[in-house]
């Protein structure tokens, strides 16, 4: 057990570990995705009211879940790091933020373009869609403030203290339809009583929610490497590696 | 545990609880303003301001929707059924606009507690399903929330 989080700790071992994990899950997503996307695209039943528009729902929900999902593996290894002092941690915490802002102006702008057409405007200031435009710039500030430092100990720092303060605005991301009167509908899949989607809808959309979720990993553990990568650029095993891969 | 990771531990706690109860202060002190409109029975209350722009929310009431021949002039009743406000409007309504569906509209209230509407939003609910699943459910007597008419 101890052994494995030591092991975890070690640059190479987290380099290779992490290459043989991607060299099925990256298939295997792709794969799921394709297949996700022709389902829910192509093979679904169109919406009783909005016809072909609801569609991208699935696309809109999953980058939507998973951009807070990844906030909180962000700030979680940002606790890590800050505690423990463990640079892979630290790693991983960078390696999330771009990700997690590529996955948040998907979820804003895939809901513009069906707002358009449902509610009959691209943008509202109504708290769901307010709190998630505040998630891409936390993700985005990440991003910028730590390459605002140049030594990596005090931006993993800094970056670490800004993931924690802005973890209070996951859960209300995710309560703001609930809480306040807003133009964004409450949530269609439940996880205490029935979901307010149809079944031959709901498969898919979980489908793709799972997709996501493995295509955050994939993103996660490609954007590591190349992380220890370049940090690890002057010690043997990278020069070792970079070796081999030239011969 | 390290006493100073456990210390370092209980900074994160800090700085997590912390700015919680920041920002759950900051929302208490905006609580109504978060809001993005009213909803008609809180108009009927007095709670929402004449003369000046404001946003109303609620269901468009059955058989209140009335078109004028010349123009794009659209008059309809907004109700959470509790209170209904009228509502004028000029202009193109959203495809989903409908009698019995969500609306928000957003205008000035008059004196006489009519909103002149200057944008009118179609609010979507969380009920997804096919046309089969909408027209057997129609069938049988129930409404697509699933309840019994």
């Amino acid at each position: 057990m101890w052994s494995f989080f030591h092991k975890l700790g070690s640059p190479p071992w987290l380099f290779r570990i992490a290459g043989s994990i991607l060299r099925w899950l990256l298939p295997v997503t792709l794969v799921a995705l394709a297949v996700g996307l022709v389902w829910g695209l192509l093979f679904t039943a169109p919406d009783f009211r909005q016809g072909n528009s609801y569609r991208i729902i699935y696309i809109h929900v999953p980058a939507a879940v998973v951009a807070l999902a990844g906030y909180y593996v962000m700030a979680i290894a940002g606790a890590v790091s800050l505690i423990w002092k463990m640079k892979m941690a630290d790693v991983a915490m960078k390696a999330c933020a771009p990700i997690g802002a590529a996955l948040t102006f998907i979820a804003l702008v895939t809901g513009s373009i069906w707002g358009k057409p449902t509610w009959g405007t691209w943008w509202v200031w109504d708290a769901r869609i307010t709190s998630m435009l505040i998630l891409l710039f936390l993700y985005l500030g990440v991003v910028a403030l730590y390459e605002a430092y140049d030594n990596k100990e005090a931006a993993g720092k800094a970056c670490a203290v800004l993931s924690l303060v802005g973890m209070v605005n996951i859960p209300i991301i995710y309560k703001s339809v609930d809480w306040w009167y807003s133009l964004h509908q409450p949530a269609s899949i439940k996880f205490t009583g029935e979901s307010t989607i149809d079944p031959s809808m709901l498969y898919p959309l979980l489908w793709m929610i799972v997709t996501f979720y493995a295509l955050f990993t994939c993103c996660l553990l490609m954007n590591m490497r190349a992380e220890l990568l370049e940090r690890e650029a002057r010690t043997n095993w990278v020069k070792k590696l970079a070796a081999e891969n030239r011969a | 545990m390290h006493p100073v990771r456990k210390q370092r531990l209980y900074l994160v706690l800090f700085v997590v609880l912390f700015s919680s109860a920041a920002a759950g202060l900051v929302m208490y002190a905006l609580r109504g303003n978060i809001n993005l409109f009213f909803p008609p029975a809180e108009v009927a209350q007095g709670k929402a301001p004449v003369g000046q722009p404001i946003r109303v929310g609620g269901m468009v009431l059955d058989g209140s929707v009335q078109r004028s021949d010349e123009s794009l002039a659209v008059a309809f009743t907004l109700t959470d059924y509790q209170a209904n406000v009228p509502v004028v409007y000029e202009g193109i309504l959203p495809d989903l606009f409908g009698e019995g569906q969500g609306a928000v509209a957003s205008g000035v209230l008059d004196e006489q507690g009519v909103l002149r509407a200057s944008e009118v939003l179609a609010k979507h609910d969380e009920n997804y399903m096919p046309p089969e699943v909408a027209h057997a459910l129609e069938q049988s007597g129930f409404d697509h929330k699933g309840n019994a008419k």
